[in-house]
């Protein structure tokens, strides 16, 4: 044996392997990453692949088979309901491990563990957010008010069995691509992970606050100016439900909804000198929806047609995951959540249901005072009383772990304290109070949709769902149609909770909750139809306070169409969700218009009379959207950018709808001077400014080639940790803000679905995405282009006698 | 002829151990192949270099064009390779074929000259 070179070329080659086996910064393990045994290609799904399957599992009670269609959209056909669940499980994480697992992460402030703490610990202070912000003790409590109802613990159990079936049995080699990217592995499957997504529905839905943006602009501007800025109700609002003699409000609130009589010097401070700085991580303020449903007065079929279009983030694996729920008792279509079971918006044999986000404020701050250092006491209500602490480990990637105390105080935890500043300087504590924080069943409502067969069913189903607060509308074949806003909302006085609130004594405090049956609805109206877009759910007739900015044109519009339209089809309801008119720009056109062209040079009156051509569509080829569209946000900001200016605190601006309606209202609108210069600026000085400066941008913009609209906007669909190579860009699509088809950058309808409710349900839906999370098969985005160009697919409610139809593509069976 | 033999024998043993074992077990195989049979160095290196690249590149070649690239393509932009399927394929053919050829290189010292 030769020693030396035996041993030389033997470290070499361990060191090679070692150095192989590493992660190098964002690299991961490259040996076994590019093993064609055992890395990424074995996720290069063959485009032949076979889904056919006999598998057994001892937690099975009888037979479950499965059909997958040729769009691999499984038909989950049991004897017994149980195994539905289990099955829904294992066939969520057999197409969506790796993205439901993600996303628990998320929910609990998690992330640090598999991506280490992120530049400026970027992700460490997501997750202390998180977990501050009471993600992990929401989602315990609600588990509990699960675990209380045997239906909700039947299902949340066979749940995670199947999913951790499925877990059990991968090799490393078949882990998602993702976990060997980040070079991690998944972990099973609990009943807390199924409460933790639906609490990141509610951090999605119900996590947004303007409360210290708003208390930073109690600084700079004064009570009159507030209210001029932030008006609580636009002119334009059509509400959800309106007042009619048909549809009375309660005619008062059933408590006292007085402000605390010391409300005027504690909170409603303006130009006092509160400071702090924005909340962090906060959830995409358009997360919104459109949903609405004809009654069969409208309809050509004589029938109810429901239609709805949530919009979200636009993410590649899709939130959503399309499916056919079936046992003897019940048969359900619809999209579900990976993480979650049951089907969350979709219809039966008997109903049609849809939902759109009610975006009404139920996440206040309140201002602590601690006795000292220690925070172990607080002051309320005139003595010191101790807290209850909660110590979170967070694992961290690369790092010793941190142990984060939680101080929860009679208005919540303790989200902001010395340890976890609201900025730098402030030693502000302030106690966060989320009406996700207490204990409810929200899955148990789905259940219930899942099996209901009329009004009462459905009404008896929503009324466990507390948070996020939904429009729940509703259709049958029996020819109903209805829509109620649904939640626990905390019944407020006006403006209650704008602001960060005095947290000393209970005064404060929510009054309780408006009683359910006092919630806005609208049963059968005499006008045909329900809809709602986000919009105020209601006048200001009503008792109870809203919370603050609305947006208002969706609304306007889809009441608009629907009230014209007779003889209803399917085919004009995708033509109205796939509808890229601006309202809008219809209602600030006439302001834009009185530009004097004498002030304007040839570049500024070319784009101008483009816009006067403009036909005031948002679809892909029109250029006069993106001038409208930019000039608009710049007479915005030199109308209002001088009195904003004014702090360098964080400032939310007012709503879509406010300048355009102050401007009609008042032509001499007090904002339109720039007070920053001694002369006195008129209305045409600052459109005339706003189109110079527009027409630098768009100059630019039009050399680089991106005037058209389509382009402009440049809609992408994007995986979840944003790689581009795994996302899909440029999609040519129009819409936006303000307009039915609500596609933004990244940012539109994630489900598209019209159901027609006769005796053979004739469906159609599309989202953005693809059945399969993963980037190497071909079932990953290819429903993307169909969704761009505005097509439906046809949404087959499969009978279990249809097995031999020749879209059925694969069979799985699951037995005993 | 023995150049051949161990070739073959190394990509059999590697692709049967990788079944069960990690990727790793590629050197395993080149090891256990270059011990047993006894080669110079230089060529006992070659052997488990090109018998790694060609398993390693069949397999990836087959798996992608089953695939019709769909993934490769994506990988190839990320990793950066500009996008190009062929040069991923290259690449994990080649960091496979260092550790064959370095585990056969060192077996090959086992026995005296």
């Amino acid at each position: 044996m030769r020693l030396v070179p035996f041993i030389i070329s033997s470290v070499l080659t361990i060191a090679l392997v070692v150095v192989l086996s590493m992660q190098w910064g964002t690299v991961p393990p490259l040996g076994s990453f590019l093993s064609p045994q055992h890395g990424l290609w074995k996720n290069a799904e063959d485009v032949e692949k076979n889904f056919e399957a006999d598998l057994s599992f001892p937690n099975l009670k009888g037979k479950v088979q499965v059909f997958l269609d040729d769009r691999m959209v499984p038909h989950v056909f049991a004897e017994h309901e149980r195994d539905l669940f289990f099955v829904q499980g294992w066939l969520h994480a057999k197409f969506r491990l790796w993205q439901m697992e993600f996303q628990t992460y998320a929910a609990a402030g998690r992330i640090s563990e598999i991506l280490g703490a992120g530049a400026g610990d970027r992700y460490l202070n997501y997750d202390r957010s998180m977990r501050r912000l009471g993600m992990g003790y929401a989602a315990e409590r609600s588990l509990q008010a699960a675990e209380n109802n045997p239906i909700s613990k039947m299902q949340y159990e066979a749940y995670a069995e199947g999913i951790n079936a499925y877990i059990d049995e991968l090799k490393p080699a078949d882990y998602p691509i993702e976990y060997k990217l980040l070079n991690y592995r998944p972990e099973k499957w609990t009943t807390l992970k199924t409460a933790l997504f639906l609490k990141y529905m509610s951090y999605d839905l119900a996590g947004k606050d303007d409360d210290f943006e708003f208390t930073n602009l109690r600084t700079i501007f004064a009570k009159a100016d507030f209210e001029t800025l932030f008006p609580i109700y636009a002119d334009s609002l059509q509400p959800i439900a309106p007042r009619s003699p048909e549809n009375p409000y309660p005619s008062k609130a059933a408590m006292d909804l007085h402000p605390p009589s010391h409300a005027d010097s504690l909170y409603f401070t303006f130009q006092g000198d509160s400071i702090t700085s924005s909340s962090l991580n906060k959830p995409d303020k358009d997360n919104g929806s459109n949903n609405w449903a004809v009654a069969g007065t409208k309809t050509k079929s004589g029938r109810p047609i429901i239609c709805n279009d949530p919009h979200l983030g636009l993410n590649l694996p899709s939130l959503w995951f399309e499916m056919q729920l079936s046992t003897a008792d019940f048969s359900c279509y619809g999209v579900s959540f990976p993480g979650s079971p049951n089907i969350i918006i979709g219809f039966n044999d008997y109903i049609g249901w849809a939902v759109t986000n009610a975006g009404r404020d139920v996440k206040d701050y309140y201002e602590l005072q601690f006795k000292d250092g220690s925070m172990k006491q607080y002051w309320y209500n005139g003595e010191w009383k101790a807290t209850t602490d909660r110590i979170d480990t967070i694992l961290i990637k690369g790092r010793a772990p941190l142990y984060d105390t939680i101080r929860f105080t009679d208005f919540g935890p303790a989200m902001y304290d010395r340890h976890f500043k609201v900025d730098s300087g402030s030693l502000k504590c302030l106690a966060v109070r989320w009406k996700a924080h207490d204990p409810s069943n929200e899955g148990f409502t789905f259940y219930g949709l899942n099996h209901s067969r009329n009004y009462d069913d459905y009404l008896a189903a929503i009324k466990n769902f507390t948070c996020p607060a939904q429009n729940f509308l509703f259709a049958s074949k029996s020819g109903d149609i209805a829509i109620w806003q649904q939640g626990e909302f905390p019944a407020k006085w006006r403006r209650q909770g704008d602001f960060i609130m005095p947290g000393t004594d209970s005064s404060y405090l929510w009054k309780g909750i408006i009683p359910q049956q006092q919630n806005p609805h609208l049963v059968n109206p005499s006008r045909g139809f329900c809809s709602s877009a986000n919009q105020a759910a209601t006048d200001s007739t009503y008792p109870y306070y809203l919370g603050n900015s609305f947006p208002v044109y969706r609304g306007y519009i889809i009441n608009r169409k629907l009230s014209r339209m007779d003889n209803i089809t399917t085919d004009d309801m995708k033509a109205m969700q796939t509808d890229n008119y601006n309202v809008k720009a219809e209602f600030g056109r006439d302001i834009l218009l009185k530009t004097p062209v004498d002030r304007l040079n040839e570049d500024e009156r070319k784009y101008l009379q483009i816009f006067r051509m403009w036909t005031l569509r948002n679809d892909p080829a029109e250029r006069g959207a993106t001038i409208y569209s930019i000039w608009w946000r710049e007479l915005e900001y030199a109308i209002w950018h001088d009195d904003f200016e004014k702090t360098k605190l964080p400032v939310s601006w007012p709503a879509e709808n406010v300048l355009v309606e102050s401007l009609h209202k008042d032509s001499a609108y007090k904002f339109i001077d720039d007070i920053r210069t001694p002369e006195k600026e008129t209305l045409q000085d600052q459109l005339v400014a706003s189109l110079k400066t527009a027409t630098g941008k768009l100059k630019q913009l039009e050399k680089d080639g991106k005037l058209e609209w389509g382009k402009f906007k440049d809609t992408k669909v994007q995986h979840l940790l944003r790689q581009t190579a795994l996302s899909r860009l440029h999609l040519p699509i129009g819409g936006g803000a303000g307009v039915i088809n609500a596609t933004k950058e990244d940012h539109g309808p994630s489900w598209r679905m019209v159901v027609q409710l006769t005796d053979d349900i004739e469906a159609w839906g599309v989202y953005p995405g693809g059945q399969s999370g993963n980037p190497g098969s071909k079932y990953y985005d290819n429903f993307v282009d169909s969704w761009a160009a505005g097509k439906y697919y046809r949404l087959w409610v499969m009978k279990e006698s249809e097995q031999n139809d020749k879209r059925v593509v694969g069979k799985l069976t699951f037995s005993k | 002829m023995k150049l051949a033999v161990s070739i073959i024998l190394i990509a059999a043993l590697s692709f049967a151990l990788g079944l069960y074992l990690p990727w790793w077990s590629i050197a395993l195989g080149a090891f256990i192949v270059g011990a047993l049979i006894h080669q110079r160095p230089i060529t006992s290196f070659l052997a488990g270099f090109a018998s790694i690249f060609i398993l390693w590149f069949l397999l990836a070649t087959v798996i992608d064009i089953r695939n019709q690239h769909i993934l490769s393509k994506k990988l190839a932009l990320l990793l950066p390779l500009g996008g190009n399927s062929f040069l991923l394929i290259l690449i994990t053919a080649l960091i496979g074929a260092l550790v064959g050829g370095g585990a056969a290189l060192s077996a090959s010292y086992l026995k005296k000259k």
